[in-house]
């Protein structure tokens, strides 16, 4: 009976199982495979290159601006993400009166597409200038806030650093949920005590609560950043396909797709994987093991 | 201090709130207000002006554009969230309930696909797809769905399946039910509410990919995203029509989003491991 179950729940999972292991780590060996050969067309070429792609892609003018991109990008997305979700996790956790609403709004950018936030954001940061304002640009004008009109992600040599205000729009609501359910789950008591102490409510903030929601920064920053190492779409749809606004998975889609270097996209594709596995790992067996405790 | 008092004199609390909530808003405001204007009242630099009306022109235009594409899009996304969905459940259910030797490797294991970046396994999935002739069409790309959806729903039925005490299928075991019995007849109604947050989660994702759709589907087949894209790029199709676009591509999440976010938010945090 109990070795009868056995087999039959491994034949339950096996389909998925299967799945799993050919679509995530067999097309990753598959990928690893065409990343160290020459192929390079239409047809299928694994003519063994061996390293040569991986150097060739380090000397690569347009890869070096990728990876500048996505470090200032990165870096602005995560930051703008964390403090904004902190803040406003923070100021609904007051116990105001129209929290859930206030909750509900912050949030709603995460049921909608990247493809869609960037089609319209496309327009708020419309970059014309002078009689052709338009977008948020025209708004400052009316506002009297002339000196904040902008380029936006037409600014020369830094224009990706804008493409971080729609993205921090989209996912600071879910950086605030995370932050909302951490300080939920710290004990009243535990607040409690230190007020009875004499702490002031400003205290109870920096010595209390902030400490507290270290590994909830923790977990959000690995989650914006490995989102962030593969923003993709939203660049897409805000300025379409343009060199200055190039990071590595765009340059993956169109050197592979529209250029048919098959062996550099694979390339790129795995340096990805590679930069994304460094983050996601560790957090992966310490979320594991942690629970595993339990 | 209590929470009654804490929340008393902090009316200046809402000035922040509310310009975070302008923000929020903008976009959607621009993306309405562009939408309901007429043809003739749509012009750059009148965008944050009201309409003289409720004008359905744009709308309509949108939708004449796009509905082969939302059409599309249902056809891939509810056989897609469904059947990853299912196959999550009974993951979940073994990986919780009836630990076979070896579980405790294939559950990182599966977890770790649903972080990877797609673009280490684009080139071999459009081989897979061609050689299986399923490149270009829906079948494809919902399969693609389907799989890559297993991660996340196998995690979320997992989490789910382990919070219920095992005393309760020890019971069912000892009345004779066997694991099959004691999933149907036990796990799975209790479940439902975990189905609902799985299914709108994987829904929401479906709706929302473009990269998977953008690679492994031909024009015929392109869900709304992808065809979105498409005429938010194109010089001819004048903006007010893309917002109008835009807004159609969102509602279906959108009204997901409102009527059942409560549901939304746990796949949310699902997603987010323990945080």
């Amino acid at each position: 009976m109990q070795k009868k179950e056995t087999w039959l729940s491994i034949a339950l999972v096996s389909p998925s199982i299967l799945a799993v292991l050919i679509f995530v780590y067999g097309f990753i060996g598959w990928s690893v495979r065409v990343s160290l050969s020459k192929w390079k067309g239409l047809l299928p070429d694994y003519t063994w290159v061996g390293l040569r792609n991986y150097i060739n892609l380090f000397s690569d003018p347009r890869f070096l601006v990728d990876v500048k991109n996505t470090l200032l990008f990165t870096v602005l997305f995560v930051v703008g993400c964390l403090l904004l979700g902190l803040i406003l996790a923070l100021l609904l956790d007051q116990g105001l009166r129209g929290e859930a609403f206030f909750r509900s709004l912050f949030l709603f950018p995460m049921a909608i597409s990247f493809i869609v936030t960037g089609v319209v954001w496309r327009w708020l940061m419309n970059p014309a200038q002078g009689d052709r304002l338009s977008g948020i640009n025209l708004l400052f004008n009316s506002l009297g806030l002339k000196f904040l009109i902008s380029q936006w992600h037409a600014t020369p040599g830094i224009g990706i650093a804008f493409i971080a205000i729609p993205a921090i729009w989209q996912m600071s609501g879910y950086t605030m949920a995370l932050y909302l359910a951490g300080v939920r789950g710290i004990p009243e008591e535990l607040r409690e005590a230190a007020r009875v102490d004499g702490a002031t409510e400003l205290q109870v903030y920096r010595y209390i609560v902030l400490p507290l929601l270290s590994p909830v920064t923790l977990s959000a920053m690995i989650i914006l950043g490995h989102i962030s190492l593969k923003v993709f779409d939203l660049i897409v749809a805000v300025a379409g396909k343009q060199l200055p606004l190039d990071v590595p998975a765009i340059y993956m889609w169109q050197t592979t797709f529209d250029g048919l270097f098959y062996g550099r996209g694979a390339t790129i594709g795995i340096l990805l994987l590679l930069s994304v596995a460094v983050l996601v790992i560790p957090y992966l067996r310490h979320t594991l093991r942690t629970e595993a405790e339990l | 201090m209590n929470t009654i008092s804490r929340g008393r004199g902090r009316a200046w609390l809402y000035l922040p709130l509310i310009l975070m909530a302008l923000f929020y808003l903008l976009p959607l405001y621009v993306m309405l207000n562009t939408g309901f204007k007429s043809f003739a009242e749509v012009d750059l630099q009148t965008m944050w002006k009201l309409p003289s009306g409720l004008h359905f022109d744009n709308f309509v235009a949108a939708f004449e554009k796009l509905a082969p594409y939302l059409w599309n899009s249902v056809k891939l996304v509810i056989p897609a969230a469904l059947i990853s969905s299912f196959l999550g459940s009974l993951n979940g259910f073994v990986l919780a309930k009836w630990k076979f030797p070896g579980a405790d490797i294939i559950f990182p294991l599966i977890l770790f696909g649903m972080f990877i970046p797609y673009q280490s396994i684009l080139i071999p999935l459009v081989e897979f797809m061609k050689r299986i002739n399923l490149y270009g069409g829906i079948p494809g790309l919902m399969l693609t769905h389907v799989i890559y959806g297993i991660p996340i729903t196998t995690l979320t039925f997992r989490n789910y399946y382990a919070s219920i005490p095992n005393e309760l299928v020890e019971a069912a075991r000892i009345d004779g039910a066997g694991m099959l019995k004691s999933y149907r007849y036990i796990l799975l109604p209790l479940s439902l509410p975990s189905f609902v947050v799985v299914l709108i989660w994987q829904f929401t994702q479906a709706w929302n990919d473009f990269l998977f759709a953008v690679v492994i589907t031909s024009p015929s087949s392109w869900p709304i995203t992808v065809a979105l894209n498409n005429m938010a790029g194109s010089q001819i199709i004048a903006w007010n029509v893309q917002m109008a676009g835009a807004f159609l591509a969102a509602l279906p999440t959108l009204l997901v989003y409102i009527f059942l976010g409560r549901y939304f938010l746990r796949g949310l945090m699902a997603g987010a491991l323990k945080g």
